[in-house]
């Protein structure tokens, strides 16, 4: 059987500690599941780190191991945890090559997760980080996207923010865009709105017989337009950015905004909700669910009939 | 509890040999030397940001660095006298403060980040404390000894305490000196806090002591303190300038470099610091020249 998104990832560690003389920084890593099996099973003096529950002083120890060259994995288990987190990593970590030359190589493993999780837990947060310099963000969700985000780290000397998925961990396959002759919607989708994105083009076409191109976004910075985007969005005249995250000064936000100036096709963004989510089922605040997709864009495909947009062809 | 005699003890200058006496000597006049030529460069015009002399505090890394520069550094904002004290390159220290890209920092850091990887010092992010957890990560990755600078306001950062528990916990090898002027930027200790940082790590489990700013003594506790890191120093000291740039407010509490002269006299080594001073004066103020005529 193929491997999973989680053996992938605790493969990659394992090697790392054992061949690279690697380091993992984390709080209570070695407890019940070891982060839903992403973390080997080895000790303190094989390098698996634990850090007490300070999160600041956590995240800048792990900045600083960083900047001995020990390429240290620190997980963050919870992406809202980065509210506490983000001060060393973005303010020390991203700016020390910019700033004195200093390469400071931190791989941070920042994972989302929902379903009546709460206000904290649930979902990506990597949009905070999106808007500061010096730390290119990826979100993988699959086996291949794991292993490229630890490539690029090991070939490169800055750090990386990883933006995980609890929902990627079990996934064992490729996710390749999907683009048809004739679409109606061009969808980008990240996160674990990719997974939701799949299941609401099969539902838009059975249902409405509407066809939806898919771009899976892995690289969320630097993010890179392709011409096949282009190409896609200029043939359906219209776009969707789905995200696990906030669209309102988010990554959907931001990429539709240049999808859009690339392509002239008018691109919408869809994120969580702009409310806090709450623990009872129906006060979560979930990666946009499958049917509020569906509606949007039925309701879209509507308009983009009724409203010509002038720009198309420019 | 501020005194300049805290913790002093009797006869320790006598234990010194002359030649550690003497280097100590001349890195405080280096530093001396060095922050009021800048501030007389300072008052012309010519350096466009703020600047953050570590004037009346001098001594305290003129003292460690005879001891050992066998440091990883992260000092804060007020850290010229640590950049020279251990040895980095005045000139780029100047090309720094004159925004240039030959500065230690290539005009990003000015004067409130400055590092050199050649000596081991690294600069300071401008969030005050995360220093510390920096640091504390520095020792854990390379095993390497490390100092960290903080300030009597820096300390007071909750990820401060939480680091240097961490470094107690992992028996990391880390030197946390605390230069305590009484000052947050203008707010004395006893409007901001209660407790001291030496009893903080004394809780934690540290090695800690509360002294006053007598480079003897500073050099003292930190060779008796290598072996047993981690481990705290609090120096109470005087700043004698503004938080930035050159202003003076009332007269400092105390002068250290005047009660440093003072004492290297009873030695019987007025001669040769005069010749120290008289040197380093001349040092300092051709180096800038020639800095400063560079186009
Ligand atoms: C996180 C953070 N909070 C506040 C400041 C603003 N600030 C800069 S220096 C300073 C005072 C620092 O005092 P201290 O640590 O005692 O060092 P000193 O200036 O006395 O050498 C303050 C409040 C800052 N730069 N970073
Ligand atoms: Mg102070």
């Amino acid at each position: 059987m193929a491997r999973t998104v989680a053996e992938t990832i605790k493969e990659i560690t394992k090697n790392h500690l054992k061949k690279n003389n690697g380091l993992l920084f984390g709080q209570c890593v070695t407890a019940v599941g070891w982060i839903g099996g992403t973390v080997p099973e080895m000790t303190e003096e094989e390098g698996i780190t634990e850090l007490s529950m300070a999160d600041v002083a956590g995240a800048g120890i792990a900045v600083g191991a960083a900047l001995s060259g020990r390429r240290p994995i620190y997980v963050i288990r919870y992406q809202g945890f980065m509210w506490y987190n983000a001060a060393p990593i973005l303010n020390y970590a991203a700016k020390s090559k910019e700033m004195w030359g200093v390469p400071c190589p931190l791989f941070v493993r920042s994972l989302a997760m929902e379903g009546g999780m709460g206000p904290v837990a649930s979902a990506a947060h990597h949009s905070m980080v999106l808007r500061m310099p010096g730390i290119p963000i990826c979100a993988p969700m699959t086996p291949g996207e794991c292993t490229t985000a630890w490539e690029w780290f090991m070939s490169h000397d800055d750090p990386i923010y990883v933006s995980e998925h609890r929902r990627s961990f079990p996934v064992n396959y490729e996710m390749e865009p999907q683009i048809y002759e004739k679409a109606d919607v061009t969808i980008f989708a990240i996160s674990a709105a990719r997974l939701n994105a799949l299941e609401a083009a099969k539902k838009l076409k059975e249902e409405a017989g509407i066809t939806s191109n898919i771009f899976h976004i892995f690289w969320l910075k630097p993010f890179q337009i392709s011409e096949e985007m282009i190409r896609a969005l200029k043939k359906t005249g219209l776009g969707l950015v789905i995200d696990s995250d906030y669209s309102i000064g988010g990554a959907s936000r931001s990429i539709a905004y240049e999808l859009m100036l690339a392509s002239g096709a008018p691109v919408h963004a869809l994120g969580l909700d702009d409310r806090t989510g709450g623990f009872a089922p129906h006060l979560d605040n979930p990666t946009p669910p499958v049917e509020k997709i569906v509606n949007l864009i039925k309701n879209l495909t509507v308009k983009k009939e009724t409203v010509p947009n002038t720009n198309l062809n420019s | 509890m501020r005194s300049p005699q805290l913790g002093i003890i009797d006869a320790l200058p006598q234990t010194f040999s002359q030649t550690q006496t003497l280097e100590m000597f001349r890195k405080c006049c280096v530093n001396r030397h060095f922050e009021i030529e800048t501030a007389k460069v300072y008052d012309t015009g010519v350096i466009k940001m703020p600047i953050y002399l570590s004037l009346g505090q001098e001594h305290i890394p003129a003292a460690i660095s005879t001891v050992t520069k066998d440091f990883r550094i992260f000092a804060q904002h007020r850290g010229h006298s640590y950049y020279l004290s251990f040895g980095g390159d005045m000139r780029k220290l100047i090309d720094e403060l004159l925004h240039r890209s030959s500065g230690c920092a290539r005009g990003m850091g000015g004067s409130a980040s400055i590092h050199d990887p050649k000596i081991g010092m690294y600069g300071h992010s401008g969030l005050m404390g995360d220093q510390v957890p920096v640091a504390v990560g520095m020792a854990l990755g390379s095993r390497q000894r490390v100092l960290t600078v903080v300030g009597d306001a820096s300390a007071e950062e909750d990820y401060v305490w939480s680091a240097m528990g961490y470094a107690a916990t992992k028996k990391l090898p880390v030197l946390l000196v605390c230069e305590d002027n009484d000052l947050s930027i203008l707010t004395h200790v006893s409007t901001r806090r209660s407790w001291s940082i030496v009893e903080i790590a004394k809780g934690l489990g540290m090695q800690a002591v509360d002294i006053a700013d007598d480079p003897w003594l500073i050099a003292h506790h930190a060779a008796r303190l290598l072996d047993r890191l981690p481990a705290v120093i609090n120096i109470r000291t005087c700043r004698h300038r503004w938080h930035a740039g050159t202003g003076t407010d009332e007269e400092p509490e105390w002068n250290r470099f005047q009660l440093f002269k003072e004492e290297i006299s009873k030695l019987g080594l007025k001669n040769e610091a005069k010749k120290i001073e008289d040197e380093t004066l001349e040092l300092v103020w051709k180096t800038w020249q020639e800095q400063l005529r560079k186009p």
